[in-house]
């Protein structure tokens, strides 16, 4: 028999401490529906995307109601589009978003990724174009989010595509600036981008999968900070990271349940479990409340990178054992507008845009879901777009980077997207003007730690 | 399969024949209970084995939710694969 105890502490779990299974993510493939024609193209996407993943949801929500464990995510994840828009005649690929679009809310999913382009080492056919084509996309479709990888450790930056990120992230927000510029919190920059990141905005499906997978991303930063706060006063640093460790591996495992049962129960092999702690904007689902709890009087302030180092650690080494797979992003998020604490944390000044990069040299993405003042220039943004590229690329980790210009708005006034999304403090960015070394263009030569052969 | 249900909450009269009586309109054997009562904090675990000819999860959860709002406690019933995975390497 189970223990009372074991189980008292999963339904609190779930009850008080937010604990959820983020997202199940089908990824699936569109190499096949390569046509010289688009409409032609784009009506095979759709199809395959509707038959592919039409019991999805359902799945879903069985498996959510029979487990009692909450599936907060259905998502969908494709092939990047610009590898299946490069035979077409067109040169506007917004029609396959729109297909995707239309797809997704078909099939009532939360999200659908891979209005991609991978383009760390130069452009292909196809690649110019949806790059091009981003901002009316994310403006156009509801559903759709889109990533570009623009630099990776072995092949350096391509800093064309740098350049070209910057202007696509201004206009996708001025695009939809009636709509707190959503459009660019839709649209991820990478480097070192996963092929089976199960998360969004980022999420794609990679040239080296399979036909069709199930990748699952958990989630828990209130459960951490609760056992933390249970357990954690008077304790050394040791013990603070075994006590993580111990409650990322029984999140990770009931992730990695969930995603063998819907992999088995929609005939698609499992892929990963993305052990992240993604938070959501409900209080005590935080992670800055974790490095909180830790000793910080406030996340942003001294030490701040050193807890989340621990704590991106810790996570890592309790969730590795309790899948057989792991991948994507696996790590901490430190998403601004999404996180409770770092929104307080960004309001009171604590938290700054240079705080932010250092941490992110230490946990799993990048600059994530960051309000910047409307007047910030596409240089500025190409520029920090390639600070947070330089760290990925160095320590041969993925970084990202999904900024939101605030169209019309300064530091101290908000956007707020709803949802998971939810509100963020514009922040203010560096003094100075990078468009000299922007506009150089050309490829940021790849570290040494490329020659590892 | 087997589930696990949970009842937390005030301890009140007749909680436990109402739970069961709710298991058994649904078919549901009960494979094993225990219980607590810390003052007056009720805490009950059943393992019920739900067969393929009992009435389901979906219908099970339905009754327990009725018999969790008349007895004021707060009722789960969740896969038992759950709290294996969690708990047990």
């Amino acid at each position: 028999m189970l223990e009372t105890k074991d189980i008292l502490e999963t339904i609190n779990m779930i009850d008080n401490e937010n604990l959820d299974v983020r997202t199940i993510t089908m990824g699936i493939s569109l190499l096949e529906c390569i046509d010289e024609d688009i409409d032609k193209a784009s009506a095979k996407v759709y199809d395959k995307v509707c038959r592919y993943a039409q019991d999805l949801v359902k799945t879903g929500e069985d498996i959510e109601r029979e487990f009692g464990i909450p599936i907060i995510n259905k998502r969908i994840s494709v092939t990047p589009i610009a590898m299946v828009a490069s035979a077409c005649q067109s040169h506007n690929p917004v029609k396959f978003a729109k297909a995707l679009d239309r797809a997704a809310h078909e099939l009532g999913v939360n999200f659908i990724g891979g209005y991609s382009a991978l383009v760390h080492k130069g452009f292909s056919a196809g690649d110019y174009a949806l790059i091009d084509s981003i901002p009316e996309a994310l403006s156009e479709t509801e559903l759709v989010c889109s990533s570009v990888n623009i630099g990776s450790t072995k092949a350096g930056l391509n800093m064309d595509a740098v350049r070209l990120m910057g202007k696509a992230v201004k206009l996708a927000a001025e695009k939809t600036a009636d709509r707190d510029c959503i459009g660019a919190a839709k649209l991820v920059v990478f480097c070192n981008a996963p092929e089976d990141n199960p998360f969004m905005a980022g999420a794609f499906h990679g040239v080296g999968e399979a036909d069709c997978v199930i990748n699952v991303g958990v989630s828990g930063p209130g459960v951490v900070r609760a056992a933390l706060a249970k357990g954690g006063e008077g304790k050394t640093i040791d013990e603070i990271a075994d006590m993580v460790k111990k409650t990322a591996f029984k999140i990770t495992r009931m992730g990695q349940l969930v995603a063998k049962e819907a992999s088995k129960r929609l005939c698609v092999p499992f892929g990963i479990v993305d052990l992240s702690l993604a938070p959501t904007p409900a209080v005590g689902d935080s992670v800055a409340y974790i490095l909180e709890e830790m000793g910080l009087e406030t996340c942003g302030c001294h030490g701040t990178t050193a807890a989340l180092a621990l704590l991106n650690d810790a996570v890592k080494k309790g969730g590795v054992m309790a899948s057989s797979h792991v991948g994507g992003l696996s790590g901490a998020f430190i998403p601004v507008s999404e996180d409770a604490g770092m929104i307080a944390a960004a309001r009171s000044g604590a938290l700054d845009i240079t705080k932010l990069e250092a941490m992110t040299a230490v946990c799993s993405v990048g600059l994530d879901m960051i309000v910047v003042p409307g007047d910030v220039t596409a240089e500025q943004i190409s520029a920090i777009i390639a600070d947070e590229a330089a760290i990925g690329m160095v320590n041969t980790k993925t970084t990202a980077v999904r900024l939101i210009p605030a169209i019309g708005k300064k530091a101290g006034d908000e956007l707020s997207f709803g949802g998971l999304l939810g509100t963020g403090p514009v922040m203010p960015v560096r003094k100075g003007d990078p468009s000299v070394f922007i506009n150089r263009g050309g490829r940021l030569p790849a570290p040494l730690q490329a020659l590892k052969n | 399969m087997k589930a696990v249900i949970t009842v937390i909450g005030k301890d009140s009269v007749g909680i436990l024949a109402k739970v069961s009586s709710a298991c058994a309109e649904a078919g549901v054997n009960i494979v094993e209970v225990t219980q607590s009562v810390l003052q007056d904090m009720f805490a009950m675990i059943m393992l019920v084995q739900i067969d393929k000819d009992a009435l389901g999860m979906d219908a099970l959860r339905e009754k327990l939710d009725r018999v969790g709002e008349r007895t004021n406690t707060k009722i789960h019933v969740m896969h038992e694969d759950i709290f294996n995975s969690m708990h047990r390497i």
